[in-house]
């Protein structure tokens, strides 16, 4: 089973964002980027898969600027086996990715498409679940556990309640969320041989997909600030002041 | 300008992420219809013809839409779409889960999870886990939109008396169904509309500990929670997590327990009214979002806490 992995260059989850002075968006000059957190997730399953033998071939893809060439090795390192970068210098919206993506799973006839539940930027999570819209296939969303049957996909999802199973037909698109598994960090060796691993570059053109955005963005700003609070003594000032001062209990 | 919004229930009732929707729909203005596809779900049309506000309630009654599964459901959407300008849901893991598949087939950039409405076209929402708020415009022809339901008050849930009309099912898509579930059974308020939720962090070192907080939100009326660290940490199940990538919440009193404050977990629990902080260590960031702050060992504090609140 072939099974592709997008994953998304993203500010790293450690980095205290800064909105810029212009409002036109967030700063990202000179910070330290990463691999979307749920992406490590989504490329370690992949990798899991093909030790356990079900996958054959993993390809990670990412969609970008030239840079995200750097979160591809980082998969590459990771055990997957070659990327894809599909080359943009336009702002993508996740239906303009999902559209991409669609392109590459049928170009490589992937069989399996595993993807983070939300990327820690644009805080969408849509994408994974517009990809299987446009490819008529099933999606299992929000997936902590994975069940490979015949010709199903058991996949359990972290919903509101508690968690769910469906069973998913094959070929079909899975979005992961936090407690899937513990991504491996890349070995020394591992991150030598990525360096030779294949990446391809295709722009939206080659795939034949407009991605115009469909979004204009008219301000980025700051959130409103909380003001400071105060410190208390003891767990009684706490309680007098809850009951005195905030009259909420 | 009309609204279609795709009702979350459980069949037998609307859940509460529908009435602030319906808040957020308000705010638009027009005709607004409410869809209610399910099966038997006789009593949740009953409840959303109920809802002042709401002017005409769609039931699509029929198996396949029991489970709520994204596969089944966003083909409906799409039969229903051409007659609406907006088509909303709340941003819970149902709306998340079913309306991306449904605008990717209208061939629509959905707006996530918004916080503010600016315009019939403009809308405000949380991007960096809440750390930068963006005004974005639609240039799509049709809105779909998820709705952040702690910034919209709760519509009434009495009042109104819309007029019901049925549709006509899609069909079952056969891409997936329904293995099985295991919900979280409690006796206390739902996490996402507590007035009053006490979460507790790695610092609660284990699930029997948790047990201590319980006992508090017993008596304060409160829902339990937890951040990401407690939850993978096994204390606690996935559904108490609160933070950027699980529960956002608004309570009016949220008390964090052993919790450090990482920003991902601040963007689910910021816009709470009054924010309480119990920690040992006094440089951990919650205290940067606190209203009232102890520096303590809480295996002491939450005891005597106990204690205080009688």
């Amino acid at each position: 089973m072939k099974v592709l992995v997008p994953i998304k260059r993203v500010i790293d989850a450690n980095v205290k964002v800064r909105v810029k002075a212009d409002k036109t968006g967030v700063e990202l000059t000179n910070v330290k980027m990463a691999m979307n957190p749920f992406c490590e997730i989504a490329v370690e399953e992949a990798v899991r898969m093909k030790e356990a033998g079900t996958a054959s071939e993993i390809i990670a893809v990412s969609a970008g600027g030239a840079q995200a060439q750097e979160t591809i090795r980082t998969a590459l390192a990771m055990g997957a086996d070659r990327g894809i970068l599909i080359q943009s210098d336009v702002a993508l919206e996740p239906l303009g990715i999902a559209k991409l993506l669609k392109a590459v799973v049928e170009k490589e006839s992937a069989e399996l498409v595993i993807l983070g539940k939300q990327a820690i930027d644009g805080d969408n999570n849509q994408t994974g679940q517009m990809l299987a819209a446009l490819l008529g296939w099933a999606q299992g969303t929000f997936v902590s556990r994975i069940k490979l049957e015949d010709g199903t996909l058991n996949a359990t999802r972290e919903v509101d309640g508690g968690l769910e199973t469906v069973a998913l037909k094959r070929p079909c698109v899975v979005t992961v969320d936090l407690r899937l598994n513990q991504p491996r960090y890349a070995s020394l060796p591992n991150i030598m041989k990525a360096k030779k691993k294949p990446i391809d570059t295709l722009s939206p053109e080659d795939l034949g997909v407009d991605v115009t955005p469909r979004l204009t963005v008219v301000q980025v700003v700051e959130p409103p600030a909380r003001k400071a609070g105060v410190k208390v003594a003891s767990v009684a000032e706490l309680v007098d002041k809850l009951k005195n001062e905030a009259k909420v209990i | 300008m009309s609204v279609l919004i795709v009702a979350e229930h459980d069949n037998a009732g609307l859940k509460p992420s529908t009435l602030n929707t319906v808040t957020a729909a308000a705010q638009l203005g027009g005709d607004v219809a409410m869809l209610i596809a399910g099966s038997d779900c006789a009593g949740a049309s009953a409840a959303a013809a109920k809802v002042p506000g709401v002017a005409k309630v769609l039931v699509a009654d029929s198996a396949e839409y029991g489970a709520s599964l994204a596969e089944n459901l966003a083909p409906l959407i799409v039969k229903l779409a051409s007659g609406y300008s907006h088509i909303l849901a709340p941003a819970s893991t149902f709306g998340k889960n079913v309306m991306p598949r449904a605008a990717a087939l209208l061939d629509v950039q959905q707006i996530s999870d918004i916080s503010g409405i600016e315009g019939p076209d403009t809308f405000v929402r949380p991007i960096y886990a809440g750390n930068a708020m963006a005004t974005v415009k639609s240039g799509d022809k049709i809105k779909i939109l998820t709705v952040r339901t702690t910034a919209f008050d709760a519509a009434p849930e009495d009042g109104g008396s819309a007029a019901t009309e049925s549709v006509e099912a899609t069909g079952d898509t056969g891409l997936a169904s329904f293995v099985g579930q295991e919900l979280t059974k409690s006796e206390r308020p739902e996490l996402t509309t507590a007035g009053i939720v006490i979460s507790g962090g790695r610092g609660m070192q284990s699930g029997e500990n948790f047990a201590m907080l319980e006992r508090i939100a017993d008596k304060l009326g409160a829902a339990v929670g937890a951040s990401r660290a407690a939850v993978d940490a096994g204390f606690v199940p996935n559904d108490y997590q609160v933070g950027q990538t699980g529960k956002v919440v608004a309570p009016n009193i949220y008390i964090a327990i052993g919790i450090s404050g990482a920003i991902q977990h601040l963007a689910g629990m910021k816009d709470s009214k009054v924010i309480v902080a119990i920690n040992k260590d006094e440089e951990a960031p919650i205290f940067q979002v606190a209203d009232y702050g102890l520096v303590a060992d809480l295996f002491q504090a939450v005891p005597e806490l106990e204690k205080e609140l009688g």
